[in-house]
């Protein structure tokens, strides 16, 4: 029965398929709607108007767990897509299944197609290269956690619009200001475990996890509750204590708080420019994420979050010869420069944030190529390429937990940090046992 | 006189029951043999290799605290959804059931909260008591109540059961009315001429009557609790915050299908099957003696 379906379809695709005779069809699937589905259409477009030997065929999944989840039940069945999007903490779930994708470099080889690996981004495509620098899936949205000020606020509160907040001694000067004028909703934070942990144990280059943060080796242990996190954290904690730290939830939901003017500071990616130009009704701009000025090699360079596209397996030579196409039309100056100023997310070459700067975009938007330079400073070491872990976005789960503990005051950082290292690590043996 | 059907021979009667029975083995002994012969393995997300591990996926869930504390919280959500869902729905019913004007206006509106899909609803509770911009949230700060439900455990429980109930109220309130408007009215006028006041008569009359409407009720609530609820959860707190409103079936639904580990979720629903149906044996066993029919 399921192979009649099977057969059923096929053919009907290929009578689908037909009028566009010499076309190949590359099936696309993604997790984007509202004004970034709209900005990925129209490069889909724009590709298939420059070329007629393939056809990039885009559908959305929902979002990014859904999008996951929709790949991997399309691969048990058979009907894979050629490219999957996603999001970074799939990463280390894609990487090990191997026989279900094709990675990036071996697809760009077989197609003969032009590909350099060193024109991209090192701090931005190192999340998605194998320890020996071979890129396994293409960066498509990435985007690194930056501060954002509401000028206005700080103004009430008689500080200077201007104040340095590199460190975050600093801030918490700024912070007992704004709390002793009367401010109630001093800092607030998105994604906690990404901004708090993962990017400030990449920044301050300390461990997060051993073997390299899991690029060498399933057998990594998680190590961030070291002293630098811990105390960050405690700190942290403190603040929640006081009210100068607001906690609003583990997702974003503070956006809605900073973009409305509720909250002064709002620690948040670098790709909330788009929605935070649209709605701020008040003065702001973006600082470079404050890092703890006594710490040795503080700042390093932080790390990205978002997704990438993973070709899958199975697929026919001329479908993979598209893929290449389309991937490495994605990678131009042109497309990554647009791509970097509509939305906020980082250029992926090196090319595209020149031409994005030749073009005076950064002149023009002061503040939007703080995020490439927290990025590109430095040249990223063993703790700041990224994290490859297994179940990560269960170990996500864990950590948002035992921080909330702290935030209550129910547990102080260290022994919060401490039991969400001993139940990741739990999970990070299970995802070594299915995938060894 | 005896309403019964004699069949003669074995075929026509079985042929009669087959789409039954097809339902029930396609629809629940198929999925159900899959999560028993899954939980035995750790199987990775794209199906390419299933490594055994006996009852492993068990000894693991077992032997983990967090795990276990969650019996407790679903114990605690269930009962809290069943009791709140019930009790507001009965109280509505018999305030309807004495109505006598506009009757039809009440109950239409009563019954529209059950089209609104659990997470629907969930996001719809989740507005009204966002801690910055939530209407209620905002009317308790001003009877200087602070709501903070993404701090505290127990307001998030609060939340998570009126936002499960909500719907569920709609659907029990149809049971109890039918119920209630089933009871001869000459029985409690009976009583009534008798001098039984209002709370006698139903102490002693109602509630007696309705109890299969309740036992039924009971069931079906309790495994609506168990089983339909993660989509609120998932809306409103994602079991957070820490661990205070992660109910078993959630940790089910993320588990496989957030973080594809389809092996400790196929064990999860195995524990969460063994436990509604060990429940229902007892309900049916023990409850049931005390239902007149």
């Amino acid at each position: 029965m399921i192979m009649r379906n099977t057969m059923l379809a096929s053919i009907t695709a290929m009578m689908a398929a037909a009028p566009a005779l010499a076309q190949t069809e590359v099936e696309f699937w993604h997790a984007f709607t509202g004004r970034l589905g709209e900005l990925l259409a129209e490069q889909v477009e724009t590709f298939n108007a420059a070329q007629s030997d393939y056809v990039v065929t885009a559908s959305h999944k929902g979002n990014y767990s859904e999008t996951l989840n929709a790949g991997i039940a399309a691969f048990r069945a058979g009907q894979q897509p050629d490219i999957l999007m996603v999001f970074e903490v799939g990463t280390a779930t894609m990487m090990s299944a191997k026989g279900a994708i094709k990675p990036v470099y071996e697809v760009m080889a077989d197609a003969g197609a032009d590909f350099d690996p060193d024109a991209f981004i090192g701090s931005v495509n190192g999340y998605y290269t194998t320890s020996d620098n071979q890129m396994l899936s293409l960066p498509y949205n990435a985007s690194t956690p930056v501060l954002w000020v509401n000028r206005d606020m700080l103004a009430a509160a008689d500080i200077d619009p201007d104040v340095d907040l590199s460190t975050w001694e600093q801030v918490g000067d700024v912070l007992d200001t704004l709390k002793a004028s009367g401010n109630d909703c001093p800092l607030v934070t998105a994604w906690q475990s990404w901004i708090h942990l993962e990017n400030l144990s990449a920044y301050h280059n300390v461990p997060f996890a051993t073997k390299a943060n899991g690029f060498d080796g399933l057998e990594t242990e998680l190590s961030f509750n070291g002293e630098v996190q811990a105390k960050h954290i405690q700190t942290m904690g403190d603040w929640a204590k006081d009210g100068k730290f607001i906690y609003t939830g583990r997702r974003n939901e503070s956006g809605a708080n900073f973009r409305s003017g509720a909250c002064a500071l709002f620690t948040e990616s670098s790709a909330g420019y788009a929605g935070i130009k649209d709605e701020a009704t008040f003065e702001f701009d973006v600082r470079p994420l404050p890092y703890w000025s006594g710490v040795d090699g503080a700042p390093q360079n932080t790390i990205i979050g978002g997704a990438s596209l993973w070709v899958m397996e199975g697929q026919t030579d001329e479908e993979y010869k598209g893929v290449a196409d389309f991937l490495n039309f994605l990678s131009s100056p042109e497309i990554q420069a647009k791509w970097h100023q509509d939305t906020g997310y980082l250029p992926i070459t090196n090319a595209a944030a020149d031409l994005t700067r030749e073009q005076g975009f950064y002149d023009e938007n002061v503040g939007t190529d703080i995020a490439v330079i927290q990025m590109t400073a430095n040249a990223p070491t063993e703790n700041s390429k990224g994290l490859r872990l297994g179940s990560f976005d269960q170990i996500r789960g864990i950590i948002d937990e035992e921080l909330e503990a702290v935030w209550a005051g129910d547990k102080d950082a260290q022994a919060a940090l401490d039991s969400a290292k001993t139940r990741g690590d739990e999970l990070l043996r299970r995802f070594e046992q299915a995938n060894r | 006189m005896e309403k019964r059907v004699t069949f003669k021979g074995i075929w026509l009667p079985l042929l009669l029951v087959l789409p039954q029975l097809v339902v029930t083995a396609v629809f629940f002994f198929y999925p159900a043999g899959q999560a028993v012969y899954q939980s035995l393995f750790i199987p990775d997300p794209f199906g390419l290799s299933m490594k055994w591990v006996g009852l492993g996926n068990f000894e693991y869930l077992l032997g983990n605290s967090y795990y276990r504390a969650s019996f407790v919280t679903t114990a605690v959500f269930s009962t809290l959804v069943t009791v709140v869902s019930m009790g507001v729905a009965l109280y509505l019913a018999v305030l309807a059931d004495r109505l006598i004007k506009g009757s039809g206006v009440y109950r239409t509106l009563l019954i529209w909260p059950y089209a609104v899909a659990p997470a629907v609803a969930g996001v719809l509770w989740l507005f009204m008591f966002n801690t910055r911009v939530g209407v209620v949230t905002w009317y308790l700060g001003v009877l200087g109540y602070d709501w903070n439900h993404v701090l505290n455990g127990e307001e998030a429980m609060g939340l998570v059961v009126v936002a499960s109930a909500w719907g569920r109220i709609s659907y029990n309130f149809l049971f109890f009315l039918a119920a209630l408007q089933a009871i001869p009215r000459s029985v409690v006028e009976a009583a009534a001429i008798d001098g039984a006041r209002f709370w006698t008569r139903f102490r002693t009359i109602v509630w007696p009557l309705l109890s299969p409407t309740t036992f039924f009720l009971l069931v079906v609530n309790i495994v609506y609790a168990f089983f339909e609820t993660f989509g609120v959860i998932h809306t409103i707190t994602g079991g957070g915050p820490q661990q205070s409103t992660t109910i078993l079936v959630y940790k089910v639904f993320s588990d496989g299908f957030v973080a594809q580990d389809l092996g400790s979720s196929a064990a999860q629903s195995v524990i969460l099957l063994v436990i509604v149906g060990a429940l229902t044996i007892v309900q049916f066993k023990f409850i049931e003696r005390r239902v007149h029919y």
